[in-house]
């Protein structure tokens, strides 16, 4: 290694920030290096101190923090190297590193813009601070970039307000606002983890495009491997603010040396996975639900076979368009459209979509959370159906014990001011169970069904880690005994070694108390690992449903091929297709073969069986054969 | 746009007939009327009331009618500008008023404009410096200034001006000034003693928009577009005003809405404690005597205020805040 051939060299770097009870560690003495050109990955899950790193970079850390050691940066325009430590906070040296020499984009595309400017100022104001332009010039500039990241109509972009716009172009035009200067260095810190994985391809594709045009190197802050593979030179992988591994991708991904490294790959859902093969959660959740089995759970699966039947359910939200100044918008949202689907009693069923797919009405309508607009979901209990939407008083009662669901937000989801005693015996208290004493009973075993210690029932949730916490919901989902439990994106927030943890546990649960599942999911993965049929949503309709295998080696539909096409896999034999990323978007129908549009007549769609389960949605006259690729 | 105002304006209509239905009622519900407090007070002083001008001066002014007639004639004669007489100042009512409006507003506006004058620095400088000692400094004398009743601070003020500038503090000028038309020797007098009355009323409103801009402007700091514009380079002062101070700002434009009444009114025990010659103490004296179109008039002229100063808010948030002219939120 030359020293001077480093843009970016940071020599044992340390950060600490001040809190109430002293001074807490985010980085210990952690040296990486960005090579010109080259893309250098900074591995790590949440907590790691790989943000509050590229933050060092650029001084942009929290006020409480301080920083030792050495960053230097090598301007390859002047030649001049600086030591971004040295120079003072907030002077005029460091901004005009800012912004000009290295840029940096956010992970969270819809608030690191600001609302109240337009895209187009936001962008041209960093020339404003950097370059010597006049406004001609610089609007010229502007929109050169815009187009260069891909703004169909960039004059109109330019006047746009970010809320007008979707995440992946939010994120498009934060990439020219942090471009519009041609630094050296671009720090993306997360740059995809909010966005579809559609989405994450076509910005992964830009990405690395305007790398290479514009020559400049850039430091990839990510938790997602399959992101790392997809488009690093070089890995560096970061746990409790220690450089654990570091070195080109090769060596990372083919002869991973650290264990934890090993750790972490082994923790990933990928779709080769065998048949009952196990993820390896970096730390493995002891289950014991036999205590539970008496009281709340049973391994009795007979029953009906359908547990729950949904049939043409369909919502519509009126959207005041622009209320405020301009006419709304006559055409109601369809938020769901005729969704049809059964659950088998002990099967767990994957709902996949992207962001505003309908997926989560779909979940609270069969709550009772949000009443359709038409359409029927009947719920077989042992005991006889239940139609779920005219369910009143007893009988709803009786109902709520047999759905439960768990969901996204560990954080938001339990009360911070119940102690887990109470937040798992509130149910039993609600349905009048037992007695206090055998609540206590089924509370306990509940504690050790998802093998926490029942030592802990006496504190607060905002003691437990974000993994605990979601086992917490599960565990208050399960104290009453559900027949069928609701999953919305129950992993989605969690790291990838405890969303592993996560997933075991479920199927743990799955497995020893005859529980039926509705897995919803954003993450093709997961879902792959979880469910025994999977369901495809795009734009309010299942446009596909099949079991697991058929769905993911022979996907029919052009929606569920270009999901699976976009799925960055952690393996270097396994690159990303970009070209199928294509700047368009998938869920637009107008993309699709004629075969599964509606037709000009306005001709209906409907699913299509093509044997094994396999239900497609395609026009009514489609000729079975034409549909297969 | 120009479709919401004049929606809104539309809105006003039955707005104000609503308001003015309470107003009347209100005024009315007491029992009697002006000329029986009259009449009862003139008793307790031992005169002779003659009852024949009185129950004269009952059937000039409609008070032998009915309710319903009463209030047809009173909101008839504000709409051609006509507010009624004052029994108790044996004047029309707009001249009443009119006197002393100027001076309120006067007072009124000189209070806003201190108040955002002082509290703008300190709330930014507050929220910029958490947790400092400054930040700690300001926030106490903010809360003093908070708790302490603005009456209790006139009397404290009044004493000390006379002990130490030998300021006679009541009223707004000398008392010679104060039915002489305006001069120069007038205006003089007057901003001499407008600063006391500013000081009094303006303290507990500086210290709660302090707070209020200082809490609002905390929540935009910790955004991630405030890191973005220092990622841009931008010279941190003026980042902070172009992106987090501006977006901190929609509360105090909804406050516009609830000003403009607040300069009419004036503060009222304030007023009263400083004998200004303002209206606040003016309208409470009506309300007193029943002199039900001075203070009916009164009352409704502050309602009108009230509406249009919320439309006025309305419309300058639009202006202000893309989001609000732009997104409509969408129903569910």
């Amino acid at each position: 290694m030359i020293r001077g051939a480093d843009l970016l060299r940071i020599e044992d770097l340390s950060i600490s920030f001040a809190m109430l009870g002293g001074r807490v560690d985010a980085v210990k003495k952690a040296s990486l290096r960005v090579l010109p050109g080259k893309v250098t990955a900074l591995v790590g899950e949440s907590g790691s101190g790989k943000s509050v790193i590229s933050q060092s970079v650029m001084r942009i850390l929290p006020r409480i923090a301080t920083a030792s050691g050495r960053i230097l940066f090598n301007d390859p325009l002047t030649g001049r190297q600086t030591d971004i430590l040295a120079l003072s906070q907030d002077g005029p040296d460091i901004r005009a590193i800012r912004g000009r020499r290295i840029g940096k984009i956010f992970q969270e595309p819809m608030t690191s813009l600001s609302p109240l400017h337009t895209v187009g100022d936001q962008v041209s104001e960093v020339l404003t601070i950097h370059e010597d332009m006049s406004r001609a010039e610089r609007y010229e500039r502007t929109i050169e970039m815009l187009r260069l990241v891909g703004f169909a109509k960039p004059e109109r972009a330019f006047r746009m307000y970010p809320f007008e716009l979707s995440g992946g172009m939010r994120q498009r035009a934060m990439i020219a606002l942090a471009l519009i200067c041609r630094p050296a260095l671009l720090i993306a810190d997360e740059p995809t983890t909010a966005l579809d994985v559609t989405i994450q391809a076509q910005i992964l594709r830009l990405l690395r495009d305007l790398q290479h045009e514009l020559n400049m190197a850039m430091l990839l802050i990510t938790h997602d491997l399959g992101v790392v593979a997809n488009v690093a030179d070089e890995v560096v992988v970061i746990y409790h603010g220690e450089i654990m591994e570091a070195g080109p991708v090769e060596d990372i991904f083919r002869r991973p040396a650290h264990p934890y490294l090993r750790g972490l790959m082994a923790a990933v859902p990928h779709f080769d996975m065998k048949p009952g093969e196990r993820l390896k959660a970096l730390r493995e959740v002891p289950v014991n639900a036999s205590h539970l089995l008496g009281t709340v759970g049973s391994r009795d699966r007979t029953g009906p076979e359908i547990v729950l039947s949904v049939r043409d359910v369909t919502k519509s939200f009126q959207i005041r368009k622009a209320g405020f100044f301009r006419r709304p918008d006559e055409a109601p949202l369809r938020a769901v459209d005729s969704v049809s689907f059964d659950i088998r009693r002990g099967e767990c069923l994957g709902l996949v979509g992207e962001s505003g797919c309908g997926k989560t009405t779909v979940s609270k309508m069969l709550m009772r959370a949000v009443t359709p607009d038409s359409g029927s979901i009947v719920f077989n209990d042992r005991k006889g159906p239940i139609d779920v939407l005219k369910a009143e008083g007893g009988e709803l009662q009786k109902l709520r014990a047999k759905i439960q669901m768990v969901f996204q937000d560990p954080v938001s989801s339990l009360s911070p001011r119940m102690t887990v005693q109470n937040i798992l015996a509130e149910p039993l208290e609600i349905h009048g169970r037992g007695t206090p004493k055998s609540r206590q009973e089924t509370v306990v075993a509940l504690m050790e069904a998802i093998g926490l210690n029942s030592r802990y029932l006496n504190r607060y949730p905002h003691s437990f880690s974000g993994g605990q916490r979601q086992r917490i919901g599960i565990a208050r989902a399960l104290a009453l005994g559900p027949e069928l439990l609701i999953c919305d994106e129950p992993v989605s927030s969690l790291d990838v070694s405890v969303q592993a943890q996560i997933l075991n546990l479920l199927k743990d649960l799955q497995k020893d108390l005859g529980l039926t599942y509705l897995f919803i999911s954003h993450n093709l993965a997961v879902v792959d690992y979880m469910a025994d049929r999977i369901a495809v949503m795009c734009a309010g309709r299942i446009v596909e449903l099949a079991p697991r295998e058929i769905l993911m080696r022979a996907p029919v539909h052009p929606y569920t091929r270009s999901l699976l096409a976009a799925v960055p896999f952690p393996d270097l034999d396994r690159p990303l297709d970009f070209s199928a990323s294509q700047a368009a978007n998938a869920s637009d129908m107008r993309n699709w073969a004629p075969q599964f549009r509606r037709d000009e007549a306005g001709e209906g769609l409907t699913p299509i069986d093509l044997g094994a389960g396999h239900l497609v949605l395609a026009r009514r006259n489609a000729d079975v054969r034409e549909l297969r690729p | 746009m120009l479709r919401y105002i004049l929606w809104r304006i539309a809105v006003m209509v039955p707005t104000l007939f609503l308001i003015s239905v309470l107003v009347f009622t209100i005024i009315e519900l007491p029992p009697g009327d002006y000329f029986e407090s009259y009449v009862s007070e003139l008793r307790a002083m031992g005169e002779a009331a003659d009852m024949e001008e009185i129950a004269a001066l009952r059937e000039r002014y409609g008070f032998d009618k009915p309710a319903p007639i009463r209030y047809f004639h009173w909101v008839g004669g504000m709409l051609r500008g006509d507010f009624g007489y004052s029994f108790e100042y044996q004047l029309p009512v707009s001249s009443v008023v009119g006197d002393r409006l100027w001076l309120t507003v006067l007072v009124s506006f000189v209070t806003i404009v201190f108040t955002w004058l002082i509290a703008f620095p300190i709330g930014i400088y507050s929220a910029t410096h958490q947790y400092s000692w400054g930040d700690y400094g300001l926030t106490f004398l903010g809360l003093i200034g908070l708790a302490i009743p603005n009456f209790m601070l006139a009397l404290i003020l009044m004493y000390f001006a006379n002990i130490w500038f030998g300021t006679s503090i009541g009223h707004l000028m000398d008392q010679k000034f104060l039915n002489e038309p305006m001069s120069w020797e007038k205006a003089k007098s007057i901003l001499e003693h407008l600063w006391i009355p500013v000081i009094i009323i303006g303290t507990a409103g500086t210290a709660g928009m302090v707070r209020r801009l200082r809490a609002n402007l905390l929540d935009e700091l910790q955004k991630q577009y405030v890191v973005t514009a220092r990622a841009k380079g931008m010279n941190p002062f003026r980042a902070l005003v172009k992106y987090p101070l501006r977006m901190s700002l929609n509360f105090f434009i909804s406050d516009i809405g609830s000003i403009l009444p607040q300069i009419i009114s004036g503060a009222e025990i304030t007023a009263i404690v400083l004998s200004l010659e303002t209206t606040g103490p003016m309208l409470i004296k009506a309300l007193q005597s029943q002199d039900m179109y001075l203070a009916g008039s009164f009352l409704m002229f502050l309602a009108f205020l009230t509406v249009i100063g919320v439309l006025i808010s309305d419309i300058a948030l639009a202006l202000l805040d893309p989001r609000i002219r732009l997104q409509g939120g969408s129903t569910k």
